[in-house]
């Protein structure tokens, strides 16, 4: 094993460097764009509505004249929040269910297991719109949603992972010298099945970046207020039939942010998991990375 | 295979159980809101307690599950709060936009991730191989909304070949336009959850050239390919099955978003609109067929698995 840093073995893989470069780009955009974009995003200016891009609009105007680029510039500061709020949640979710489900006595361990079995059928979108129906819509509902779906699928990943860790010689060592179950847990477990919840966390924040879009889209995520780009995607579709290119540049957006997060997420896993190292297997193992039903 | 049927029958039921309970629960916690939504701005207390009353929320929490549990189980999920009309025949009917939609879009999916994620590994390090790789990679990110529209701007605004939205009133009636409008949101889908499912057909068949069964055919003289076809092909099978019954989850989703993209009258936009209006009734009727069906999938799926592998087989 090599005694480089995780970030250096990160930026020597083209994955890894891809998704650092895209994934670092969206959160100085979000960062310039809360003191400069090149006009005002909420500025309505009919007498230059659905201008093509050009100079002084890189990206054109909306319907009522809103310059693109900024309101794609203000977009990735919603998307940037959601992304780190979602992966936080997760990774506590996580982190508690597959802790239950590995280290507790046998019965609350086989409860846990079944529970996160149901509870992965539960779509991301779905508990989204659960929520959503009772306390209405906002980011903090996708926050949660994510943070609860995607978290059942971290636990699902990591509680095997834990399990076996729990079983090794330095942990009953641990035991044996006195330390509490907390402790050890703190000590001896979670450093040790860490990695597996970094590379989690990158996909995690994949999925929050989709459902915000797709919530916002659907009118349960961002107010009309703060700008986002699946809120932008909705608005530009009304008029897709005649002026198809301003659609272009937030869906954009999107897809490479999602695209960095996945890769950066790749990346993780062929740095840290020192079994995949050097064979350079690609692709998913036996557990799929795009938890299934988080589409949005 | 009986005790193995009937455990996972068990669990099925388990599954459906907390399912329903936990949608039920969390769609009470503030019950009040709908009679008052009923009621209006200008209703009084007392005509909210009587609306109250009449919906039953007024009855323990217990009480009311299983009053819709008892419901469920004979195929009555209750009556909307606003229209009041029956939510599982709103529910089937429907269902006829968002079944056929949803089958269209496993079969494109198929379609694109079998013969392309077994050729991207047997070409695995060439430029074929490496193109398909990088192609389905970005197409997996795309959002689904996204991806819709362009489609349409090809489609429909570009060639003019399909309709850009909405579903024949007639509905199947006419089932040669009916399967228009139901094709490029089913595309839309299926390149998609293609994409995703692509990398797991690739990986699944870089591990099956990998096997001794695979270098056991090649070493009696099969040519790798001959080898890989005859020999590690129902390995694959067996992997994408079970990828299949979680990409079916991928696809309820995905038809939720997509049928508000093309205005199609299914039950994701149904749910979509219920949500907006807290038809409570309504949206539970609606969360627990889809999840339920999510279960009942996976459920078919451990089936069949269990079924076609031999190893499983017999080990009982």
């Amino acid at each position: 094993m090599s005694r480089m840093g995780l970030p250096s073995r990160l930026w020597r893989l083209s994955t890894g460097r891809f998704g650092l470069i895209v994934a670092g780009v969206v959160v100085l955009t979000a960062l310039v764009s809360l003191v400069w974009t090149p006009f005002d995003p909420r500025t309505v200016d009919i007498s230059h509505r659905w201008g093509l891009p050009g100079w002084p609009h890189v990206l054109g105007t909306d319907g009522t004249g809103r310059d693109i680029l900024s309101l794609v510039m203000a977009g990735a500061r919603t998307t940037v929040l959601v992304a780190i709020g979602a992966g936080l949640v997760s990774t506590a979710v996580g982190v508690l269910l597959a802790s239950i489900g590995a280290l507790t006595p046998r019965w609350t361990r086989e409860a846990v297991a079944v529970l996160i079995d149901i509870l992965i059928a539960f779509p991301v979108l779905l508990i989204a719109m659960m929520i959503s129906s009772v306390w209405g819509g906002s980011l903090w509902v996708v926050v949660w949603s994510v943070g609860i779906g995607f978290g059942v699928s971290i636990a699902r990943v990591t509680r095997p992972e834990l399990r076996r860790v729990s079983r090794s010689d330095y942990v009953l060592a641990g035991r044996a010298s006195g330390l509490t179950a907390l402790q050890n847990l703190r000590r001896h477990l979670l450093p040790n099945v860490a990695p597996v919840f970094i590379v989690q966390l990158s996909w995690s924040m994949a999925v929050a970046v989709l459902a915000e879009a797709g919530l916002s889209y659907l009118g349960f995520g961002a107010s009309v207020t703060e700008p986002s780009w699946g809120l932008l995607l909705a608005d530009l579709q009304q008029y897709l039939q005649v002026h198809p290119l301003s659609v272009v540049w937030p869906g954009l957006a999107i897809t490479l942010t999602v695209l960095a997060l996945n890769l950066l997420g790749d990346a993780l896993r062929e740095a840290t998991d020192p079994t995949l190292r050097g064979r350079h297997v690609p692709g998913p193992k036996a557990i799929p990375h795009t938890t299934p039903g988080v589409v949005a | 295979m009986i005790r193995y049927l009937l455990t996972r029958l068990t669990l099925l039921a388990v599954g459906l159980l907390v399912a329903s309970a936990l949608i039920f629960t969390v769609l009470r916690v503030l019950p009040g809101d709908v009679a008052q939504l009923i009621a209006g701005t200008q209703g009084s207390a007392a005509q909210v307690a009587e609306i109250r009353r009449q919906l039953g929320l007024d009855r323990p929490l217990w009480e009311q599950y299983a009053d819709w549990i008892g419901g469920v189980l004979h195929g009555d999920l209750g009556v909307s709060m606003l229209t009041g009309s029956p939510v599982a025949d709103e529910l089937w009917e429907k269902a006829q936009v968002t079944l056929p939609l949803g089958i269209l879009s496993m079969l494109i999916a198929l379609l694109i991730s079998v013969p392309f994620g077994v050729l991207s590994a047997v070409r695995r390090g060439r430029a074929d191989g490496t193109a398909i790789s990088v192609v389905s990679q970005g197409l997996a990110a795309v959002p689904v909304v996204w991806a819709g529209m362009m489609l349409v701007v090809l489609f429909a605004v570009v060639l003019g070949w399909l309709p850009a939205q909405g579903f024949p009133r007639s509905g199947w009636a006419a089932p040669g336009l009916a399967l228009r409008s139901l094709m490029l949101p089913a595309l839309t889908i299926g390149v998609v959850e293609g994409a995703m499912l692509l990398r797991f057909v690739r990986s699944a068949t870089l591990q099956a050239v990998g096997q001794d069964f695979v270098r056991t055919g090649a070493a009696k003289g099969l040519t790798r390919t001959q080898a890989l076809i005859r020999h590690g092909l129902p390995s694959v099978g067996l992997s994408i099955v079970t990828v299949l019954g979680l990409q079916v989850a991928g696809i309820v989703v995905g038809a939720v978003v997509i049928e508000l993209v093309f205005n199609l009258p299914g039950i994701g936009r149904m749910l979509a609109t219920d949500v907006g209006s807290r038809d409570l009734v309504m949206v539970q009727g609606e969360l627990l067929v889809l999840t339920g069906f999510v279960l009942l999938i996976g459920f078919v799926v451990d089936l069949v698995h269990h079924a076609i592998d031999p190893r499983q087989r017999e080990a009982g």
